[in-house]
């Protein structure tokens, strides 16, 4: 690393523009990565947040995929899967997203309510018929305390708790019991099969699971695929990682272009070094020494700036929803320094194939 | 130490043919000497120092660099070789943009094994000798053409060389720094034992070296005494 310090020092200006672009591009990856894995905890929470491993969706029609707003499974559907070996839990969830507003009718708030049964389990409090358990982001959106009322589709409800940060399809959840959930709106009760809930949550332990399905008609999907049924998850998630793909390609290009210019650049310098004795291995090690200089520095100031607007971002009232964890900050950090890297060792064939004669000057 | 080439031929692609740049050419140079080689633009000299120096291998014949064969050698044994055992002053001083004058000599110990604590002292010792101890801080655009001249050289020596290859140190030099620079060449060749080759084109100044020979057309064609 003895000349490639220096000319770190010496064309400073050269490194400090590619640096910023560095600086930027992953305080860019490092807001989106925040921001992507915000977006998915509002959208899907409620369900990876589930004590089950498994979700069972009413079978959709053939070629049809399952989704969450198509499911409706009747009791019929559990009490199969409740008495399968293998299955420790089958709980009915129905899922509905609709308005909820205060008793006086002053606030109202997309909520999504979620119906359990009472000594299911599943709801981070105890519901029971006339009460509910709002999650947090529900109570302060509609202004409500343990103890206030809520009308939920047409039907007063005591809040009884307000526990969990549980969320859906970006609406935060409300926790009913199955009962008051059924006549939420009422059109569940139409459905031929009954329809009395959306899916059914299963705790397995070694279940034969393509048989259960066969025989309660359904189709069961651990609860990492189940968030695939979530209709505005899918396409929401894969737009921004196609966002952040396509950032860090661009990254590794734009890295792997300034090394290429660069070490032609300063290839004469490279002749001469050769001539005068330098092996091969040292020449790479100080041209992806350097390279790893000037990501570690752009991808550590980059990262420390999207830390700190994600916390701003993130934290306070009305908040944008950012993640700020090691997953969201320093993966995507440790990615554009690999990228950066490969993205200069592009280079490298450049440094091979120098002809040390050159140097001599006797070369045309 | 010495360097002996024995019937070197070296030819370059030309067109469809090939271009004679050296023909059969034989050149024996001891330590402690300094042998001119003279002769047009063209005539095949820095061919001869390529050659000698192993960054290119010729057709045919032998080159026996300080004892050791190079025939066969592998690129990286080469490299080993010129840092350890070869000091190149070349024709332009081709010093590095971002080092100073003593980093430039320097930069040699780091090419090797690695940094003894004495190289910053040996690299200001041979900048004192020639004549640079005041300026070892400069960077070369700081520095005129003369002294860039005597870094290229200072940075040869570096590693102790046993054979020093000199292309036309004096080419973009006045006379007066030109004679300056062959005193130095004469004193370090006879002070540090070094086989010294030295090529030019102008027969100014000989009457330093111990031996000259005249090359024409990638020959070697008359062995003038000193
Ligand atoms: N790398 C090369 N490729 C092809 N021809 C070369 C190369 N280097 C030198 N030559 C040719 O070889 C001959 C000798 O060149 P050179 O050794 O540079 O002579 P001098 O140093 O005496 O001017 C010239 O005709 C030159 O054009
Ligand atoms: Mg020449």
């Amino acid at each position: 690393m003895f000349v490639a310090w220096r000319d770190l020092r010496f064309a400073k200006g050269r490194f400090a523009l590619m640096g910023t672009v560095v600086v930027l591009i992953t305080l860019l990856v490092g807001l989106l990565s925040g921001l992507t894995a915000g977006l998915a905890r509002e959208n899907t929470s409620a369900v990876t947040g589930l004590e089950a491993d498994r979700l069972a969706f009413a079978a959709p029609p053939d070629g049809r995929p399952v989704s969450f707003t198509d499911s409706a499974v009747g009791e019929r559907a559990w009490r199969t899967w409740a008495g399968r070996p293998g299955v420790t839990a089958a709980e009915p969830v129905g899922i509905r997203t609709l308005d909820a507003a205060t008793g006086d009718g002053r606030r109202t708030a997309a909520v999504s309510a979620f119906g359990v049964r009472p000594d299911g389990g599943l709801a981070p409090g105890t519901v029971a018929t006339g009460r509910v358990v709002l999650s947090r982001p529900a109570a302060d959106g509609l202004g409500a305390a343990p103890g206030d009322t809520v009308r939920l589709g047409g039907s007063e409800m005591t809040v009884g708790a307000v526990a969990g940060d549980a969320s859906y399809s970006h609406t935060p959840v409300v926790w009913t019991s199955l009962d008051d959930w059924q006549h939420l709106g009422g059109s569940e009760r139409d459905r031929p099969d009954g329809g009395r809930a959306t899916v059914i949550a299963l705790s397995t332990h070694g279940a034969d699971l393509a048989a259960g399905d066969e025989a309660a008609g359904t189709r069961t999907l651990t609860l990492d695929e189940s968030l695939t049924a979530i209709g505005s998850y899918q396409a929401e998630n894969g737009s921004l990682q196609l966002m952040r793909g396509f950032l860090f390609a661009i990254s590794a290009l734009v890295v792997g272009a300034f090394f290429t210019v660069w070490t032609i650049q300063r290839g004469a310098d490279v002749a001469v070094l050769k001539a005068l004795g330098a092996s091969t291995p040292y020449l790479l090690r100080d041209a992806l020494g350097q390279a790893v200089v000037m990501l570690a520095a752009g991808t550590g100031v980059g990262t420390a700036l999207a830390a700190g607007i994600g916390a701003l971002l993130g934290g306070g009232e009305g908040a944008v929803p950012f993640v700020l964890d090691a997953s969201t900050v320093l993966v995507p950090a440790a990615v554009m320094i690999v990228l950066g890297v490969l993205g200069a060792a592009l280079s490298i064939r450049r440094i091979t194939a120098v002809d040390p004669l050159v140097a001599l000057g006797s070369a045309r | 130490m010495t360097l002996t080439l024995t019937d070197v031929t070296l030819t370059y692609p030309d067109g469809g043919t090939r271009l004679t740049a050296l023909d059969r050419v034989s050149l024996h140079v001891a330590a402690g000497t300094l042998t001119a080689v003279v002769g047009p633009s063209g005539s095949g000299k820095s061919s001869l120092l390529a050659v000698a120096a192993t960054l290119v291998t010729p057709d045919r014949g032998r080159v026996v660099v300080a004892g050791t064969e190079t025939t066969g050698l592998g690129g990286a044994e080469k490299a080993a070789l010129r840092r350890e055992r070869v000091g190149i002053v070349f024709q332009q001083p081709n010093l590095l943009p971002s080092l100073t004058a003593v980093e430039q000599v320097l930069v040699m110990a780091h090419l090797s094994a690695g940094p003894a604590r004495a190289a910053r002292a040996r690299a200001r010792e041979l900048l004192d000798a020639v004549g640079l101890a005041d300026k070892a801080d400069r960077r070369p655009h700081e520095l005129s053409g003369g002294q860039r001249q005597r870094v290229n050289i200072a940075r040869a020596l570096m590693n102790e060389p046993a054979v020093l290859l000199v292309d036309e140190p004096t080419s973009a030099l006045d006379h007066e720094r030109g004679a300056a620079v062959l005193d130095l060449l004469a004193a370090l060749t006879r002070e540090r034992s070094t086989a010294t080759v030295l090529v030019t084109h102008d027969r100014a100044h000989l009457d330093r070296v111990d031996g000259t020979v005249t090359m024409r057309d990638g020959r070697l064609t008359a062995h003038a005494p000193a």
